[in-house]
């Protein structure tokens, strides 16, 4: 099959020992923000193929618990909770639910082979990831929020706020989802794992905190989402105080920084075994 | 080129749990050496778990060794295993990373994480779909793909971005003729042109005989033969093949056809006997002939090929490499 006999090839050895011994040129390294930009751009376009039902299941079920919760809220504080729990309860299914499973199912089927021969960054790949599941939860969030607010009687005012809770909140999720994903030794583990964490944001998270036992309070402080909730949660008063709204902001963004950190240095360990 | 020296790598044993048997240590590299050369084809062989995975993970900078060295075109790739991504394309066994995207978006985003500008990246991308005639495939996600299709579309997204060293893991498994031809099509235009080295895992002793210009035979971890196709085969030239096929069972009553039976490999109805020639002539005229002919099916005498040097080597395997 093959045409071209070895002897008249260019630099052909199978005459002459190689005398070359000087190391020859390396190729391009692909920089962070070009591979970023192409990894999130493949990344979305995955998404778009195979999680679209996925992310109608999780706008559905966040409808469904506001749907359910309204026969025992009565409005004030207690529906800014649910509505904000709610919306942001979106995100962590898609960024930190999905992402996990993703990770963990590309580690285990040694797909990371894939990334790991290509000279690129490692935070390229999992903020290109983590950036595009960010991204995909959007409609779904603002559909939420926008539903809660009718349902509830809510300002729309501030809804502007989500601006910044996605991505925050989704960097937090998604630098956890991606963490966990990458540092499960097996992908049921990893499965497992983002269940939980979305089931730990549904319950700690939509649920209204007066309500909560003392342990139970303390486990939602340690919980990202949760401060994602309460920026967006506050922004529906009348008069929202906007420092504790950057403040709890600040959490999510150094959340996010810290485990997409994390998450980087698991995909590093990750990839070269 | 590449020049791999005292490679070995030993996986750790691994104790049972409840419902998985205890593994013991494997050496899945054993003190390889090997000399890979500028612009040739050379290929590794081997049964399964030979430990031709291994050492490509060890090649392609996935893989640790534990001890020895790799050195390709004057890199380090043990104590620098990140260059490597940047001297050679690795064609892995699975697709998983790329199989929700386009087979035009896989190439792309492939050489633009190879360093590309997004134009260029394009432009190679065009240019390796048209060589490959993925062009009509372009906009369909790999995962709707057969599989011949799919490692096709991988094997382009490993073109995109020109590199001196091609590390394919059998990549043509699955593939239809035409898509065959189209491989190795594409990699003899880079030879011609660049003088670019590959180095091909493979199950497949036809297109090892055909394609490789020189092959190293791994079993248990070690390259027990190293040599062109045709120079193995002349270790074991004066041995033939005979192949009896019987239409129910053995003829035992036929005393030479008894004789015979402790020399044959059996598999079914299928006696695999290894000869000199003169025996072999002998053996298949007394099957074709006289009382033993009724109970013959089909008979086949063949030279030897890649699969007869692994078993006269010494191959583990005894019914031989995977795929014939």
């Amino acid at each position: 099959m093959s045409v071209v006999p070895a002897e008249v090839l260019p630099g052909s050895a199978l005459a002459v020992e190689e005398t070359v011994r000087e190391a020859a040129e390396l190729g391009p390294r692909a920089r962070l923000w070009p591979a970023l930009a192409a990894v999130y751009r493949a990344q979305l376009s995955r998404a778009r193929v195979a999680r679209i039902p996925l992310l109608f299941v999780a706008t559905f079920q966040s409808i469904g618990i506001m749907i359910l919760m309204r026969g025992v809220v009565d409005g004030g504080g207690e529906a800014q909770a649910v509505v904000a729990g709610s919306s942001v309860l979106v995100v962590a299914f898609v960024a930190l639910n999905l992402l996990a499973q993703y990770f963990g199912q590309l580690r285990a089927s040694g797909g990371l082979d894939h990334y790991a021969t290509l000279p690129v960054p490692p935070a390229a790949v999992v903020l290109g990831a983590a950036g595009a599941y960010a991204s995909f939860t959007v409609p779904g969030t603002v559909v939420t929020a926008v539903f809660g607010c009718v349902l509830f009687g809510l300002p729309f005012a501030h809804l502007w706020v989500l601006i910044a809770v996605i991505p925050l909140a989704g960097a937090a999720l998604a630098g956890l989802g991606a963490a966990l994903g990458l540092l499960a030794p097996r992908p049921e583990l990893a499965t497992l794992l983002g269940q939980l964490g979305m089931s730990a944001a549904l319950l700690l998270g939509v649920l209204p905190a007066d309500r909560m036992p003392e342990a139970v309070r303390f486990a939602r402080d340690l919980l990202p989402s949760t401060y994602g909730v309460e920026a967006f949660a506050r922004t529906f008063g009348p008069n929202p105080d906007w420092a504790f709204v950057l403040g709890d902001l600040a959490v999510c963004g150094v959340v996010g920084v810290v485990s997409l950190a994390v998450a980087t240095w698991a995909y590093r360990r990750a990839a070269v075994r | 080129m590449c020049a791999v020296r005292g490679l070995a790598k030993t996986y750790p044993a691994v104790r049972g749990r409840r419902g998985v048997p205890a593994t013991p240590e494997v050496r899945a590299t054993d003190d390889v050496r090997l000399d890979i050369r500028r612009g040739e084809i050379f290929g590794l062989l081997g049964p399964n778990g030979a430990g031709k995975t291994t050492l490509v993970r060890q090649l392609t900078g996935l893989m640790r060794p534990d001890r020895g060295s790799v050195e390709i075109l004057g890199h380090d790739i043990v104590r620098h295993p990140e260059r490597a991504s940047r001297i050679l394309a690795y064609l892995g066994q699975e697709s998983t990373a790329l199989d929700d995207l386009t087979v035009s978006l896989a190439a792309e985003t492939t050489g633009r994480l190879r360093g590309l500008q997004s134009r260029q990246a394009r432009a190679e991308r065009d240019a390796v779909l048209d060589e490959l005639g993925l062009t009509s495939l372009a906009g369909r996600p790999l995962r709707k793909l057969s599989g011949g299709q799919r490692r096709l579309a991988c094997f382009a997204a490993a073109l995109v971005g020109q590199r001196p060293f091609l590390v394919l893991d059998e990549p043509t498994s699955g593939m239809d003729p035409v898509a065959r031809r189209a491989v190795w099509g594409a990699v003899d235009r880079r030879r011609a042109e660049h003088g670019t080295t590959v180095l091909l895992v493979t199950h497949n002793v036809i297109e090892a005989e055909t394609v490789l210009d020189r092959v190293a035979v791994l079993d248990r971890g070690r390259v027990i033969a190293c040599d062109t196709p045709t120079g193995l085969k002349e270790q074991v030239a004066g041995e033939v093949r005979v192949d009896l096929v019987w239409r129910e069972s053995a003829p035992l009553h036929v005393p030479e056809v008894a004789a015979l039976r402790d020399r044959a490999v059996e598999s079914g109805r299928r006696w695999t006997l290894r000869l000199a020639p003169e025996e072999a002539r002998t053996v298949v005229a007394t099957v074709t002939g006289g009382s033993a002919f009724a109970a013959l099916d089909d008979f086949t005498l063949t030279t030897p090929s890649l699969e007869d040097v692994y078993l006269a080597l010494g191959g583990a395997a005894r019914q031989g490499l995977v795929k014939a």
